[in-house]
């Protein structure tokens, strides 16, 4: 099968690969890009596990064609962290215990911080609907929930300062 | 799957003729939401792929004399966030708003979400209320299909052979306008239409003077009742004018027994939301805000 040369740009750095014209987007990042940190759960984007930001925008990446990369900006929880430095959301969902497997957890960072960026003041019931997209089955949610009302409340704050 | 190609179409004239070269095994990509879940399941094989959302006037919304075209690929999120969309056609953008999560909303688009062409499309009924047009194009030319008549039966549109969805278009708005769209689900949020109404008014005073209904997930297709329609035409929306509809719509459903709902249950529900999202609209036009299902 002839492949198709991808240009994109990758939490900010300029990227080229080479896809099969049916390969996902999600598997491109894991297996060309050794970019794991976006997970598979299901495939088909009701888990959000493999959530990320094309052209500023969260979808799934399994739902995403590799070729359709071409020429957008792709950011990945690898492009999260700032060096050593945890994002506020990461941190706190260490702080308060919002993970215990870890699968889904790049998938629910990636949608908070799309979330906060669009709503810096969302109320609980938003914050439950923007992630009814990412499954967890460990924690109940609530402590991911509970992370994220209190990182919008600290990063206001911040803002406010 | 070894010869799959993957085009993009500058154009809609490119993209017609990229249809008519794949000789039936042509898949337009918009969101991607049903097809690359089809193509894993094996239930959808692609010669070629060919991806629309290069082209501008299939992921753009535009308003001309107070009519909304909204581009087939444009994706629900971006449709969401359009204020004059939201404002004249609230039932519409609630409707198409309501298919999947945050992350398909990025992606889904009411042209896709038509052309899969399930009974339980969210964003039919509320198409079929607004009297929305579908603006097709293929080899022989562009042709407009009403949108109650787009679909023929379960995953199948009444496209011929080489068309494609460009655009749906939603008409202008008289004066003291709106509209409503419920869906009943088994959970809050994440599901299937067990069954789905979308109601269109307009007032003048407390008095109906037009009216539309689409009703969802009770029959192969998306229908249009006419006959509910006609029984809020001229009322106040008073409790006999609701019944009667309700009653239409009850007698409009052709449903099945599946593990979301049973023919019974169906029928009764069909009649209770059409009441509900009848007095959302009339709120609506009163300038009482609504949030739908959220």
């Amino acid at each position: 099968m002839a492949k198709i040369h991808v240009t994109t740009t990758i939490n900010g750095a300029p990227t080229e690969f080479l896809c099969d014209p049916n390969q996902t987007l999600l598997d491109v990042l894991r297996d060309n890009l050794g970019l794991t940190g976006s997970k598979e759960g299901c495939g088909s984007g009701d888990c959000g596990a493999c959530s990320v930001m094309v052209d500023d925008r969260l979808v799934c990446s399994c739902l995403v064609l590799a070729p359709e990369a071409e020429g957008m900006k792709i950011d990945t929880i690898e492009g999260m962290a700032d060096g050593d430095k945890l994002h506020p959301l990461q941190k706190k969902f260490v702080e308060m215990a919002a993970l215990q497997c870890g699968i889904c957890t790049p998938g629910f960072l990636v949608a908070s911080k799309a979330l906060l960026a669009k709503n810096p003041n969302p109320t609980e019931t938003e914050v439950r609907y923007w992630l009814a997209g990412n499954l967890c089955r460990c924690t109940g949610y609530d402590k991911i929930i509970n992370a994220v009302m209190e990182v919008a409340a600290e990063m206001r704050g911040a803002a406010n300062a | 799957m070894s010869e799959i190609q993957y085009r993009t179409a500058k154009n809609i004239k490119e993209a017609v003729t990229l249809m008519a070269a794949a000789k039936g095994k042509g898949y337009i990509l918009a969101g991607g939401t049903d097809l690359l879940v089809q193509m894993k399941a094996g239930t959808r094989e692609p010669g070629t792929i060919i991806d629309v959302k290069k082209i501008p006037e299939m992921v753009r919304i535009t308003e001309k004399g107070g009519a909304f075209t909204i581009g087939a690929a444009t994706p629900a999120a971006v449709i969401g966030e359009h204020p004059t969309l939201r404002k004249a056609w609230p039932g519409v953008v609630e409707a198409i708003n309501l298919i999947g999560s945050t992350q398909v909303q990025g992606r889904a688009s009411a042209g896709g979400n038509l052309c899969n062409a399930s009974p339980a499309a969210d964003s039919v009924p509320a198409l079929v209320a607004a009297g929305c047009v579908v603006r097709v194009q293929g080899p022989e030319g562009k042709r407009d299909i009403p949108v109650e008549e787009f679909n023929v039966g379960p995953g199948k549109t009444s496209l011929k052979p080489g068309e494609i969805v460009v655009s749906l278009t939603l008409p202008k708005r008289p004066k003291n306008a709106s509209d409503a769209y419920l869906r009943l689900i088994p959970r809050t949020e994440m599901d299937i239409a067990v069954v789905g109404v979308g109601v269109s008014l307009a007032m003048k005073g407390d008095k109906v003077v037009d009216a539309r209904v689409g009703l969802g997930a009770v029959a192969p297709t998306v229908l249009l009742v006419d006959k509910a329609a006609k029984a809020l035409v001229g009322s106040t929306l008073d409790d006999a004018a609701l019944d009667a509809a309700a009653q239409a719509c009850s007698d409009a459903c052709k449903p099945i027994d599946d593990k979301r709902g049973t023919v019974k249950y169906r029928t009764k529900i069909a009649g209770v939301l059409l009441k509900r999202a009848a007095m959302i609209a009339r709120d609506r036009i009163n300038g009482i805000e609504h949030r739908g299902h959220r």
